[in-house]
């Protein structure tokens, strides 16, 4: 070194760059628009998805914001001349359904709200309305009373315009009569599949998705995370811990459908062991199933992000702890597990989103399936979104368009609420060092 | 964090508290053509009586429903199964392979169509294949270019092609390219033979069904929105016109219409009944003869069904054609006696 300081070799000749000649400039102009194109073509990226995501949103908006409204129209009712043979001591009874279904209300409604050119102004289930009606008011079976009923899809699509001349003409003269009115569809939240468009509503879809993202997330979660840990924290660096390690990534990648094939022979097959046959574990259609199945899809995912989470936590907080003294579970715990939240945390919320919307293995265990109340357990049959999109798209009747389109507006709604929460709980529990 | 953890599982179960009293409910499996029928007696069947299980229908397919069907009996297995088709003597061992014991056959209606043409027509006589030469947008590949049936089977009269049916959203318009496009095109052309197998291997399925499956829209077919009434109507107006509608239209309207032959058969209730008519074919629920008194409701949802497939019933309403009375009677019959399928009758 110092020898080479001592006695420095000539340097050689070297002319310093001309950035002013024309050679130079244009290599500059070269480097500059590679630049710019690259910035360009992220940009166009980004603006290509965005306009996707703008189309669908705006088509939605358009098609569904209909599906949210609903057309009411006015019967009305003089019910001793109807001639509604009942007891009225059977209307306080769990068997009014029957005793008034078994009166004829049905033909009657219908008959009642038969236009004289022939098609009928309220849905087919109007006449459920009514029996209603006068299951909390027996009173109104005395004398007259008006009572508004869904409007059949006819005059709805009259009252938009739509059809028929002369539907739409009496659909103008009813709502200047004040008979037709169109108000928000608060049913739409409330009621389940239906034939007919005017009754249908997502909320037994929703609650199906509701129940089976619950499970989903108590078995993946829990089971994910602790097998994250146990990978990361205790197990050894072995050919089989590289195996398992393999397979992880390996079942991340697996298509949808196969494990609905899993879940169908797992869940709902029957095994014979020993001469003695084992029924289903569990019923088909039912919520449990769904979410076991989608538990199993999403585990790997859990587990990779959680892996990732954990090895980012630095080791030195590790060593801290365990140098004053904290065993290993409280180094877990207390430390590695609240820095690694948000990373995992954000792995499940992803998850979790692809199985919100997966169709494919639900409809191997039988949650293709039409059913017009909301499940009310984990073991009710049910159905969830997506499905019930996939069910409506299907359906021939023009109203349900509208309710395929609003139905995918309250299945984006769900994941944005779900995405929110996903942030939220991540800003809550990151911690800086 | 477990803390919380368990407060979350505890509101779950909390969610979920508000189970009933969880009585098994009816379940349907099967075809896709049948499906919109018990769904809507399922329908029915929970707004005459709230407190009762909403029966849970799929649609899976004829063939799969079978499957599923003839798995068991017991709670864990179907009750009904939707068909499109009779059950074969296969199945059928299958199901008592499996101790299914017996089965009740219920034909719930009719699926298909019927051509017709006013009283004072020509009463043309027709084969799928001059069908489709007639109505498909191109035919064997290429432009149809007919105007005139005798363009299209030089034994038939120099008439203009003016056919009157329902639009692209109308089932019965599926089940008419299903039953009469379909075979006449095979029939026509036989190198869609070949392109109907390429369908399953998809290979060209999108050539295929624009041959074949298309129908013209050049003039000679005119679509007559979902109100077949109207189809009735212009076939009055217009001798030289064929209408393409359910069946039930033409059984009313028989005084004014004259149903178009096909194939040397005429669409009668004993010709679709019977198969013979290649435009018709049965719609069939078969039912568990054990689940009906161990599921609760069976009885009182077949019940119902049998009211609603009655001519200008809610069921016709949504397209189904219903079966000729001494059929309706027989499979009322089945229902509230309990008539076992005999196995026998089936092949």
């Amino acid at each position: 070194m110092s020898k080479r300081v001592a006695s420095p070799a000539p340097a050689p000749e070297r002319t310093p760059t001309d950035w002013k000649s024309a050679a130079m400039q244009k290599r500059i102009r070269r480097r500059y628009a590679r630049e710019r194109r690259f910035k360009l073509f992220g940009m166009m990226a980004v603006i290509l998805s965005a306009a996707f995501l703008a189309f669908l949103i705006a088509t939605m908006m358009a098609n569904g914001a209909r599906g949210f409204t609903r057309s009411e129209v006015a019967l009305h009712f003089d019910f001793p001349k109807l001639g509604i043979e009942i007891d009225r001591s059977h209307l306080k009874t769990p068997g009014a359904d029957l005793a008034l279904a078994g009166a004829g209300l049905q033909d009657k409604v219908e008959t009642l709200a038969t236009s004289p050119a022939g098609y009928s102004l309220a849905s087919n289930s109007a006449w459920v309305t009514v029996r209603d009606r006068i299951k909390a008011h027996p009173a109104i079976l005395d004398g007259k009373a008006t009572i508004w009923v869904p409007a059949s899809t006819e005059l709805e699509m009259g009252s938009r315009g739509e059809g028929p001349a002369n539907v739409q003409a009496d659909a103008r003269k009813l709502s200047q009569a004040g008979q037709l009115r169109t108000g928000f569809n608060w049913g739409f939240f409330s009621a389940s599949n239906s034939n007919d468009p005017v009754a249908v509503g997502i909320w037994g879809a929703l609650k199906g998705s509701l129940l089976t993202m619950l499970v989903t997330f108590l078995i993946a979660f829990p089971v994910g995370v602790l097998s994250a840990i146990y990978l990361e924290e205790y197990a050894p660096k072995n050919r089989w811990t590289d195996l398992i390690e393999v397979s992880i990534n390996n079942l991340a990648a697996v298509p949808s459908i196969i494990f609905g094939l899993l879940g169908l022979a797992v869940f709902l097959g029957s095994w014979q062991i020993g001469g003695h046959t084992f029924g289903p574990l569990f019923p088909r259609s039912a919520a449990i199933v769904g979410g076991l199945t989608l538990a199993l899809m999403i585990m790997p995912v859990i587990v990779i992000a959680s892996r990732n989470a954990i090895k980012g936590v630095p080791p030195s907080i590790r060593d801290a702890a365990l140098g004053i003294g904290a065993s290993r579970i409280q180094v877990v715990f207390h430390h590695v597990l609240p820095l690694a939240m948000p990373g995992i945390l954000t792995g499940t919320i992803i998850g979790m989103a692809r199985a919100l919307g997966e169709t494919a293995p639900l409809l191997l265990i039988g949650m293709r399936a039409f059913i017009v109340t909301p499940p009310s357990g984990f073991t009710d049959p049910a159905t969830v979104l997506p499905v019930q999109i996939f069910l409506w798209s299907d359906e021939v009747s023009r109203g349900f368009v509208e309710k395929t389109s609003a139905a995918i507006l309250v299945l984006l709604v769900f994941l944005l609420a779900m995405n929110g929460l996903a942030i939220y709980l991540r800003n809550k529990f990151e911690t800086r060092w | 964090m477990l803390g919380r953890l368990a407060l979350f599982a505890f509101s779950a179960v909390a969610l979920s508290a508000c189970d009933g009293g969880a009585v098994r409910p009816i379940r349907a499996v099967g075809s896709s053509t049948v499906f919109p029928f018990t769904t809507a007696v399922a329908e029915a069947f929970v707004n005459q009586d709230k407190r009762r299980a909403a029966p849970v229908i799929e649609s899976i397919g004829s063939g799969a429903g079978f499957r599923a069907f003839c798995e068991g009996v017991g709670s864990q297995y179907p009750d009904i199964a939707n068909a499109s088709r009779r059950m074969k003597r296969t199945e059928y061992d299958q199901c008592q392979k499996n101790s299914v014991g017996e089965i009740l056959e219920v034909q719930i209606g009719l699926d298909g169509v019927v051509l017709a043409e006013s009283n004072n027509g020509p009463k043309l006589k027709l084969s799928r294949k001059d069908l489709y030469l007639a109505l498909a947008a191109n035919p064997m590949g290429k432009p149809n270019t007919a105007k005139t049936w005798h363009d299209v089977n030089p034994s038939l009269p120099a008439i203009p092609i003016y056919v009157m049916g329902p639009p692209s959203t109308s089932g019965t318009r599926d089940a008419f390219i299903e039953l009469m496009m379909e075979p006449g095109c095979l029939a026509a052309w036989p190198e869609a033979k070949a392109k109907a197998k390429a369908i399953k291997d998809g290979h060209d399925p999108a050539k295929f069904q624009d041959a074949c499956l298309r129908i013209r829209d050049d003039g000679p077919y005119v679509d007559k929105g979902e109100n077949d009434n109207l189809i009735v109507q212009g076939l009055s107006q217009n001798p030289n016109a064929i209408g393409i509608f359910g069946y039930s239209y033409l059984e009313e309207n028989i005084d004014r219409l004259h149903g178009t032959e096909i194939e040397g058969v005429g669409p009668t209730n004993n010709d679709i009944v019977t198969g013979k008519y290649p435009g018709g074919r049965p719609l069939y629920i078969y039912v568990k003869k054990r689940h009906i008194k161990a599921v609760r409701g069976m009885q009182d949802f077949l019940d119902l069904y049998a009211t609603m497939w009655k001519p200008k019933g809610e069921l016709n309403k949504r397209g189904l054609i219903a079966a000729p009375t001494d059929v309706q009677d027989q499979s009322a019959k089945i229902i509230a006696e309990g008539i076992a399928l005999d196995p026998a009758q089936l092949h």
